[in-house]
């Protein structure tokens, strides 16, 4: 095949890995809430939906309702850590960044406990991906490359641009994001969006953690990997500027930038020395940080954070 | 029709902010968190790992101090702890949410080992470790100070940018790793030169470094005219633009002390423990420092207490994982939700919950 | 005229604490008229209109629409009975266009089109006449266009009542006399409207009927056309006070602080301040009178240094010195190292003046931590005179160490004010120095301000009671719009005098242009 191509099919799908994170998060922050949680939050979707495919897969359940049911146990595992965060953050009104970072350490010490508990019959059941790359997985062309998933998260991605920029939901949300009390005056139940907006938030970015270790990967030890991954997806929301149809690119970008140290090589016909590896690893945190400067100092309103980002909203101080 | 209306706009109780609770009663609710945070741990303590609450307890304690050995480890762990956490006060209290401190030390930690590796051979002990410090004070400075600039000309956000810091200096790390070791193992043996000298105890000449930064920092924020000039920023622009103060100026510097003090750590971690880099040599100490500050309300001395409280924890719930054999992972548990209701106590601290009286004086305030 | 009761409100008293803002008020509002709500600032207007808009709840009283008496505990409650109100600080969300900001909070249960939305805001601007672009971000507005937003979000939503509170603060002459025939076109359509405002000759111009309130209470409703200015006055501001304020002869006055031609625009590219000129000497009180927001604030942070005028001088005469210096466009620490005694109680006493969260030692050494060349603060000397002060004043506080925050507003101020005297100045400039004060601490802050004026300060005090302008200060300038409209003799001057200049505008100035430059 085409070194080029080969090189894009391999990105898209560890791509798609930021892309349900990004997502999740951009829901998030669109209702003025920071969630540094997000790593862990992936990584806890990993966990349960190995977990749910640990029980599944011995018995008689056929091979695609095993992968639903897996990513539905994923997303309820994002859901669970995004009540926690929500009800710390909206409800106790406690400090976001720390409450955020709290859930990282929870999340990904948890799921590497449960991970590691299946360390032992992990060999049995693994190699997931027969489970996950279904429809095509008989294709040998591209196609293969990419299991239910990988359409997930574009649908998803897809779905939440569309419902931020042409529904009234979307309104309401991005007006409680960017300024609660306004939105509070006009009636809108500031509340339930923040906890809304953030519990499905975090139940999209879990699906990030399963689709890693699941399907990308096929391994129950790429778990080590997510909170990285995690930081990421973080960093791709200000990449892509809040905006989730753009993340779609975005993601596949970020994922040729991770792996172009074994990539660009091959694919230049160039012998790279093995140290530019970890240079070219940064790039996506470097471009990151241009674009953060960019946009402020350019300051273009469309394109900066949601104004109430990080600020708590209490009714009573307005 | 009426009398719906009135119900429904009606709640029983509102949320008041507080003004001021005297230190017994926040103490007393923060206690009752922690109380209450173990006793859920323990409770998962007996369907996890079949260990009764009693046992959980007692091994939690023995785990952080039941040895001479293990004190000596809290004590070392606490402080580095406590390092990083002083050095990103400065920036909390001014209001300026640097959670680079993991970047900022770990760039401090590489800049030590370079010179180390670099002049080892041909400069004398003595000389190096000055070097390795003033290199760790810079890298750290460097890498605090550039998002502060831009936070000063253009308010960049400063929570992403020095988040997005820290990835940059692992790369760094990982990048002068594979130069150093050609086979690409990206192992870095311990150096046999930049050690400090071991005073009493390996951990000695550490923690007591650390305590006396603590104190340092301590006059530093209370007592100098600087630490006031970033009280003054971090409570009111406002107030600091009435007297005169240039906030920009303040912001920068602040954030220039603040890498420099995360420098310091790095500083420590290489010439007094590891003696290398890897690029998770911090691992994850730099967002457990912000807890440790935050916990403390952003003071150094108290941040003595909430640092050595989490490293008991994490050291405590380490000690279950060795005689449960059970997955390493725990502790990061235990502390996650021990902080999860201290975090979630703050609440009960700043706010009330008024009820209702049943007159309708005092409508919504504006 | 076959006249129909929209809105009537009887008996509506609300109380803050023991302090009543409205008290036994009554109120009718017809179908198709325009009625002007009259009154000084703090008389309780805005109250009252927030308890019709469902910001507030009367403490007692009722309101009725339409003959029914209604409950309105939100501004949900106001919409659902066709009420609703364009407040003075507009509540919009700055990244969206005006559609969205129109529609946001509106579920009618059908499917969202923002295409829809957008003809029917534009349908609903041309029948009044509004001027609008549908798709414009508010962040790209005038102020006049974001009203004109807010009252198309009330309009939207089908209210019949709309209360504009001081709509002409923000808008230019021109503006306004736009605003205004929207404002008859709605009339016409038969709404009612309820325009709070302190401007005379604007009640004189649109209103049919005005209802005038005077410290929370309703003097009278009378007809547009049967009243006059000077009866209308007589009524806002009531019968002279006695208040037997101690205000002894400036001794020695000399040129102290001289304003020339100081003009400054905001960031929305308003005039704030327009080709202000006045002299300020040593030993009396200069009063400065005017509505709230006539560029007051801008006046003192000029002169203080913490903002910058376009054109002007700001000029300091040192009576130690003799020399003449220009402060403007120097900061605060400059204009300090220049040897300038300038002294300033800003009107934001906990947001600017002083650190909440700081106790009170360390908000006396806010001015003078810089002093000496030790990288140290010193606490010794600010905490000498935080013990002084709270001895001498007779702060209510536990101790020194209490932060200011904890402290009731009147200490709070003594705190503040005690400060800036400590620094024995040559200039003292206080904003609304007792604006929320009880009446033993407004005394004593007058009396303050007195024992300086007697140690041949030059205080600047910003007011607005006119009844203490009158009794306190030796002179007073008016400013209407940032302009300045009068400088009147404090001894020979009258309420009602002031309250005129006061409300003048550019249009009607211009044959007052002799009385201006009095004295």
């Amino acid at each position: 095949m085409n070194p080029f191509l080969d090189y894009l099919l391999t990105s898209i799908p560890l791509g798609m890995t930021f892309l349900f994170g990004c997502t999740g998060e951009i829901l998030t922050e669109k209702a003025g809430h920071l969630n540094l949680g997000i790593p862990g939050i992936m990584a806890m979707g990993g966990a349960t939906g190995c977990l749910a495919l640990k029980f599944l897969h011995n018995t008689s359940c056929p091979p695609a309702l095993i992968a639903i049911i897996s990513i539905l146990a994923a997303f309820a595992g994002g859901i669970a850590m995004g009540a926690i965060y929500s009800f710390l953050t909206v409800t106790l009104k406690a400090n976001q960044n720390v409450t955020g970072l709290a859930m990282t350490t929870f999340g990904v010490g948890t799921t590497k406990f449960i991970m590691s508990g299946m360390a032992t019959d992990a060999m049995q059941y693994l190699y997931a991906l027969d489970y996950f790359r279904f429809p095509f997985a008989e294709s040998t062309n591209a196609l293969k490359y990419c299991g239910i998933m990988v359409y997930l998260a574009i649908i998803i991605a897809l779905t939440a641009s569309f419902v931020l920029t042409k529904t009234r939901v979307g309104l309401h949300l991005r007006a409680v994001g960017e300024n609660p009390a306004t939105a509070d005056a006009v009636g809108i139940n500031v509340s339930l969006y923040k906890y809304t907006a953030t519990c499905i938030g975090s139940g999209i970015a879990a699906l990030g953690g399963l689709f890693y270790i699941m399907d990308y990967s096929g391994s129950y030890e790429a778990y080590k990997r997510i909170e990285e991954l995690g930081w990421l997806a973080v960093a791709l929301v200000i990449f892509t500027l809040w905006r989730p149809h753009l993340s779609i690119i975005g993601s596949v970008l970020f994922g040729m930038l991770y792996i172009a140290g074994s990539r660009i090589p091959t694919l230049l016909g160039i012998k790279l020395d093995i140290s530019a590896t970890p240079l070219l690893q940064m790039l996506p945190y470097a471009v990151t940080i241009i674009v953060l400067i960019v946009t402020s100092v350019r300051k273009k309103r469309e394109n900066q954070p949601p104004a109430s980002l990080g600020l708590p909203y209490f009714r009573e101080e307005r | 029709m009426r009398n719906r209306d009135k119900q429904a706009h009606e709640p029983p109780f509102h949320v008041v902010k507080r003004d001021g609770v005297p230190l017994w009663k926040s103490m007393t609710i923060r206690v009752l968190a922690v109380v209450f945070g173990l006793l859920l741990c323990s409770i998962l303590a007996v369907f996890l790992i079949d260990a009764n609450p009693v046992e959980f307890i007692t091994t939690l304690f023995d785990g952080a101090f039941g040895s001479a050995r293990r004190l000596w480890k809290f004590g070392k762990d606490a402080s580095v702890l406590l390092c990083i956490a002083l050095a990103i006060t400065p920036a909390f209290r001014m209001r300026f949410w640097n959670i680079g401190a993991e970047g900022q030390t770990l760039i401090g930690a590489l800049a030590s080992v370079a010179v180390a590796y670099y002049l080892g051979d041909s400069i004398p002990n003595g000389a190096l470790l000055p070097l390795m410090l003033l290199a760790s004070v810079a890298a750290g400075a460097v890498w605090g100070g550039l998002p502060a600039v831009f936070k000063a000309k253009w308010e960049t956000n400063e929570t992403l940018f020095t988040l997005m810091m820290n990835y940059a200096a692992s790369g760094l790390v990982a990048y002068f790793l594979l130069l150093w070791t050609p086979s690409g193992s990206s192992v870095l043996g311990a150096l046999s030169v930049g050690h400090l000298p071991i005073v009493i105890h390996e951990y000695f000449l550490l923690i007591a470094a650390v305590l006396v930064l603590t104190v340092l920092i301590y006059i530093y924020l209370q007592y100098t005219k600087q630490g006031y000039e970033i009280s003054v920023v971090g409570e009111s622009e406002n107030t600091a633009r009435y007297i005169g103060i240039g906030v920009s100026r303040v912001i920068i510097r602040t954030m220039l002390v603040s890498g420099a003090v995360c420098g310091i750590a790095g500083f420590l971690i290489v010439s007094a423990l590891d003696h290398s880099v890897t690029t998770t040599t911090v691992g994850g100490m730099g967002f457990t420092a912000i807890m440790v500050s935050w916990l403390a309300k952003f003071n150094p001395l108290v941040m003595i207490g909430t640092s050595a409280f989490i490293t008991f924890l994490q050291q405590g719930s380490a000690q279950i994982t060795t005689n449960f054999n059970i997955d390493s992972a725990f502790p990061d548990m235990v502390v996650g939700i021990v902080l999860f209701f201290i975090i979630g106590c703050e609440f009960f601290i700043n706010y009330k919950l008024a009820f209702r009286k049943t007159s309708k004086k005092g409508g919504r305030a504006k | 005229m076959d006249k129909q009761v929209a809105l009537e409100m009887k008996n509506v008293s609300k109380y803050f604490g023991s302090l009543a803002a409205n008290k036994n008020v009554d109120l009718t509002v017809y179908r198709g008229e325009i009625l002007a709500i009259l009154g000084e600032n703090g008389c309780g207007k805005t109250t009252l209109m927030n308890m019709i808009a469902g910001i507030y709840y009367p403490d007692s009283g009722t309101i009725s629409v339409d003959g029914q008496e209604v409950v309105i505990k939100s501004p949900k409650d106001a919409f659902r009975h066709g009420i609703g109100m364009i407040h003075q600080h507009f509540k919009l969300v700055d990244l969206f266009t005006a559609a969205e900001n129109i529609v946001l909070g509106v579920d009618d249960g059908g499917r969202y089109n923002i295409k829809e939305v957008n003809s029917r805001v534009s349908e609903i601007a041309d029948r009044y006449g509004f001027n609008i672009d549908p798709k414009k971000k508010i962040y790209e507005m005038s102020v006049s266009e974001k009203q004109t937003v807010e009252i198309l979000k009330v309009l939207y939503r089908g209210a019949d009542i709309l209360i504009l509170d001081e709509p002409s603060a923000v808008l230019t002459p021109q503006e306004t006399d736009k605003l205004f025939d929207v404002l008859r076109r709605m009339r016409e359509d038969g709404k009612s409207i309820l325009i709070i405002t302190h401007k005379l000759h604007e009640v004189l111009s649109i209103s049919d009927r005005v209802a005038v309130l005077r410290k929370g209470e309703h003097i009278a409703t009378v007809e547009t056309a049967g009243t006059g200015t000077s009866e209308l006055t007589e009524m806002m501001v009531g019968k002279k006070v006695e208040l037997n304020i101690d205000r002894p002869e400036p001794e020695n006055v000399t040129a102290r602080l001289e304003i020339k031609g100081l003009s400054m625009t905001d960031a929305d590219g308003i005039k704030v301040l327009d080709n202000v000129s006045f002299t300020a000497r040593s030993g009396e009180i200069l009063g400065i009178a005017g509505i709230a927001g006539s560029g007051q604030r801008e006046l003192l942070e000029s002169i203080a240094g913490l903002c910058h005028p376009v054109t002007g001088e700001i000029l300091y005469h040192n009576p130690k010195t003799g020399k003449t210096e220009d402060l403007r466009d120097k900061d605060p620490v400059a204009i300090r190292e220049l040897g300038v005694r300038l002294s300033f109680v800003p009107e934001d006493r906990l947001g600017m003046g002083l650190v909440g969260n700081m106790d009170i030692v360390d908000n006396m050494m806010l001015r003078s931590y810089r002093r000496g060349n030790s990288m140290f603060v010193d606490r010794k000397k600010p905490g000498d005179l935080a013990k002084r002060i709270v001895d001498e004043l007779e702060v209510a506080t536990p101790n020194t160490r209490t932060p200011v925050r904890r402290l009731s507003g009147g200490n709070v101020q003594k705190v503040l004010v005690g400060r800036e005297i400590a620094a024995s100045p040559t200039v003292l400039m206080a904003a609304y120095p007792v604006r929320g004060l009880d009446i033993n601490s407004s005394y004593m802050i007058y009396n303050l301000l007195t024992e300086q004026k007697k140690k041949g300060v030059s205080v600047v005090f910003v007011g607005e009671d006119l009844d203490v302008l009158v009794e306190l200060c030796d002179r007073i300038m008016v400013i209407c719009a940032g302009r300045v409209t009068a400088m009147l003799d404090g001894r020979n001057t009258t309420k009602e005098e002031i309250g005129l200049y006061m409300t003048k505008t550019e249009r009607d100035s211009d044959e007052n242009k002799g009385k201006e430059s009095a004295q």
